[in-house]
C-alpha cells in the first residue's frame, strides 16, 4: 500500500470534489457570458438630426460596453421603425469599436425611433427604443462657414483691385514669357507659310482649364484672323468642338474678316484618348505646324504630343493645371503656363484694367496662403518640439480654420 | 442681346452653383444633379455633331483625292464597321464574346496601348534633354532624378550597401525628395491653380470675361 500515492477515502473524497470543481470551470463560459451580455446591451442611445445635411441623415451615438465585454462584442446591430409602427427592420451593422451610426435611409420630416443590439454570436441584445427623431433640412450649411468666409476673402480682394483698377490706378503685373511669346508664334507660322495647331485638351466644357484654353483661343484666333493664316484646331469633345467654332467665328467677325472662317478649322475626331492622340499626332507629322498651342486638362497624352511637337521643330506653347502632366510641357515645350498661368492668360493679354485687377485679387490670396502656412508650420513646430499651450491652441484653431467639414 | 443673353446666363448659373455649394436645401440641393444631367443629354446629342463632321470632313478628303485621303477611307471604314456591329448586336453589344467586344478588345485595346506604350521613348528622349546639366537648376534637377530613379530600384540599395551605406537610405532619400520636395512644389502649384480658378470663374461670372464669347 506504500507505493499508493493516495488513500481510497481520500479519492472517494477527492473525486466528487474535482467533479465539482471541474463541472464548475467548465460551466463557467455559460454562465458568465449570459450576464455579461446584460451589460452589453448598448446604453445612452441618442437619435438626433445630422447637422447641415439635405435632411436625409439620422445620427445615432450610444455608449459601450466595458472594454472586457466588449471582446465578447461581434459588433452592433442597428433597427428602425416608424413612430406609429412597432416594426423594427435591421438597417445597418457596425463593428464592435463602433459606436456611431449615420441612418440615410430616412425622409425629411418622418419620425423614426431606434434600437441597438449588441450581437454576441447569433444572438442580439436589443436596447429599449429611443425617443421619435426626424431628419430635417437646413437652410445653409454652417459646415462649411470657414470656406465661405475664405472664398468671401478672396473674392472680396479680387472685386476691390478690379474697381481699383477701373478707377485707373496703375497695376504691376509681371511678364509671363509664354504669353508674350504668342504673338512671336503667331508671326512665326505667317513667315514660314505654316498653319497653328491648337489643342484644348481632353476634358469637356466643364472643366474650367477647357474653358481657360477656350478663352485664350478667342484671343489666338484673333491675331491668326488679322495675319491670315490657317488654324487647325482637333478636338476631343463634340461641345468644345461647337464652342470653339463658334469662338474662332466671333473672332473672324471681329477683326472684320468673316469671309476667312470656315467650319473646318475645327474638327471633331474621338472621343478616345489614345485615338485622339494618334490623330493630332498624325496631323503634326503630315501637316508641320509651325507652332503648335496645348492648353486645356491634358493627361497621359502630354509628353506624347510635345515630343511629337519637339520632333518636326514647332514652337511650343503649353498650359495645363495638371501638376503631373507640367515637368512633361516644360521639358518638351518652349514655353510652359504654369497652373495659375493659364488662368491669368485671358486677363494678362486682355491689358484690360479692370481684368488685371482680377489678378491682383488672386495675389492677395496667395499672400493670405503664405501667412497661413508660415503661422501654421512654426505653431506646429512649436507645439510639437516645446509643447507651448498657446502654440498648441493655435495649431489646433489653424487646422480646425482650415479643414472642410462635410 | 445677342451678347447680353448668354452673359446673363451664365452670371447666374454661375451664382447658383456657388450658392448650392453652401445650401443643402431645394432646390439647390437637387441643381448639381439637374445640370449633370442636362449636361450628359446635351453631350449624348452633340456626339452625333462630332460624328457627322467627321464623316463629311473625311468624305469630303476622299471626294477631292487631298493629300493622304487613304487615312480618311480607314476612318469611315472603322466608323462604319463598329457602328454596324454594335446596332446590329443591340443591348448586348458590350456582352463578352460580341463582334462589338472582339472589335474592342483585339483592335481597339492593343492600337491604344501601342499609342501609350510610345509613352516609354518620349519620356527617355524628353529626359535626355531636360536633364543636360547646363546651369545650376538643370544640374540640382539631374542630381533629384537620379537619386529618385536610383531609389525606385533593389539596385539602389544595394549599390548604397556597396558604398557602405545603410541599407535602403538610397530608397530613403527618394522618398525624402519626393515626399518633401516634390510635394512641397506641387502643393504650391495647386495653391495658385486654385486660387486662379476662383478668379476666372469670378470674371466670367461677372461677366468680365468675355473672350470665351469672340471677342471683348
Amino acid at each position: 500500500m506504500k507505493n499508493v500515492p493516495i488513500s481510497y477515502p481520500t479519492f472517494f473524497i477527492i473525486l466528487p470534489l474535482l467533479i465539482i470543481l471541474n463541472s464548475a470551470l467548465t460551466a463557467q463560459p455559460e454562465v458568465t457570458p449570459i450576464d455579461s451580455a446584460a451589460a452589453l446591451i448598448p446604453r445612452n442611445i441618442t437619435a438626433k438630426d445630422f447637422k447641415y445635411d439635405r435632411g436625409e441623415t439620422i445620427e445615432l451615438n450610444w455608449k459601450p460596453a466595458d472594454r472586457v465585454n466588449q471582446e465578447m462584442l461581434d459588433g452592433y446591430e442597428v433597427y428602425r421603425a416608424e413612430e406609429s409602427s412597432d416594426s423594427f427592420v435591421s438597417i445597418g451593422f457596425t463593428g464592435p469599436d463602433v459606436t456611431r451610426f449615420k441612418d440615410n435611409g430616412v425622409v425629411s420630416e418622418k419620425r423614426y425611433r431606434y434600437r441597438v443590439a449588441a450581437i454576441v454570436g447569433d444572438v442580439p441584445y436589443l436596447s429599449e427604443a429611443t425617443p421619435p427623431a426626424s431628419p430635417t433640412m437646413e437652410l445653409v450649411n454652417f459646415n462649411l462657414a470657414n470656406l465661405f468666409i475664405i472664398g468671401c476673402l478672396i473674392a472680396g480682394a479680387v472685386t476691390y483691385f478690379i474697381g481699383h483698377a477701373r478707377r485707373g490706378k496703375k497695376l504691376f503685373i509681371r511678364k509671363i514669357a509664354g504669353l508674350e511669346a504668342i504673338d512671336e508664334a503667331i508671326g512665326r507660322a505667317t513667315e514660314m507659310g505654316r498653319p497653328i495647331l491648337f489643342v484644348p485638351g481632353i476634358n469637356d466644357m466643364d472643366d474650367v482649364q477647357t474653358i481657360a484654353g477656350i478663352t485664350l483661343l478667342g484671343r489666338v484666333a484673333k491675331v491668326v484672323a488679322d495675319y491670315d493664316i490657317k488654324i487647325n484646331m482637333p478636338v476631343s469633345r463634340s461641345i468644345v468642338m461647337t464652342t470653339a467654332r463658334e469662338t474662332i467665328k466671333e473672332a473672324y467677325m471681329g477683326a472684320g474678316r468673316p469671309d476667312a472662317y470656315n467650319d473646318d478649322m475645327v474638327r471633331y475626331i474621338t472621343d478616345e484618348q489614345f485615338g485622339y492622340v494618334a490623330a493630332v499626332d498624325g496631323i503634326m507629322v503630315r501637316e508641320k505646324p509651325a507652332t503648335c498651342f496645348y492648353l486645356g486638362a491634358f493627361y497621359a497624352e502630354s509628353l506624347i504630343l510635345a515630343e511629337t511637337g519637339n520632333s518636326i521643330g514647332a514652337i511650343q506653347i503649353a498650359g495645363t493645371a495638371q501638376p503631373a502632366q507640367l515637368p512633361f510641357f516644360v521639358a518638351a515645350c518652349d514655353y510652359t503656363l504654369i497652373g495659375e498661368e493659364l488662368f491669368a492668360a485671358s486677363a494678362y493679354l486682355s491689358n484690360e484694367p479692370k481684368q488685371l485687377g482680377s489678378l491682383k485679387g488672386q495675389d492677395v490670396g496667395k499672400l493670405l496662403a503664405m501667412v497661413v502656412i508660415i503661422v501654421g508650420v512654426v505653431a506646429a513646430t512649436i507645439s510639437q518640439s516645446w509643447n507651448i499651450a498657446f502654440f498648441t491652441r493655435l495649431y489646433d484653431l489653424m487646422i480646425k480654420l482650415f479643414t472642410v467639414q462635410n | 442681346m445677342r451678347r447680353e443673353i448668354p452673359l446673363l446666363i451664365t452670371a447666374i448659373v454661375g451664382i447658383f452653383f456657388v450658392l448650392q455649394y453652401f445650401i443643402p436645401h431645394p432646390p439647390f440641393n437637387r441643381l448639381n444633379g439637374w445640370f449633370s444631367d442636362w449636361f450628359s443629354i446635351i453631350g449624348a446629342c452633340a456626339i452625333w455633331l462630332g460624328a457627322l463632321n467627321l464623316i463629311r470632313i473625311s468624305a469630303d478628303k476622299i471626294y477631292r483625292k487631298r493629300s493622304d485621303w487613304g487615312f480618311s477611307v480607314v476612318i469611315i471604314l472603322s466608323f462604319l464597321l463598329i457602328v454596324v456591329i454594335g446596332f446590329k448586336e443591340g443591348r448586348d453589344f458590350r456582352n463578352p464574346g460580341s463582334g462589338f467586344d472582339w472589335l474592342y478588345n483585339f483592335i481597339y485595346t492593343p492600337l491604344s496601348a501601342t499609342m501609350f506604350a510610345l509613352l516609354a521613348f518620349f519620356v527617355a528622349s524628353a529626359s535626355y534633354r531636360a536633364f543636360r546639366a547646363r546651369n545650376l537648376e538643370a544640374s540640382l534637377l539631374l542630381v533629384a532624378a537620379f537619386l529618385v530613379m536610383l531609389g525606385r530600384v533593389p539596385v539602389g540599395d544595394a549599390i548604397g550597401v556597396s558604398l557602405g551605406l545603410p541599407e535602403t537610405n538610397i530608397s530613403k532619400v527618394a522618398v525624402w525628395i519626393m515626399n518633401t520636395i516634390n510635394t512641397a512644389g506641387q502643393r504650391a502649384i495647386l495653391i495658385g491653380i486654385a486660387l486662379g480658378v476662383v478668379s476666372t470663374s469670378l470674371r466670367i461670372i461677372l461677366g468680365i470675361e468675355r473672350s470665351y464669347l469672340g471677342s471683348e
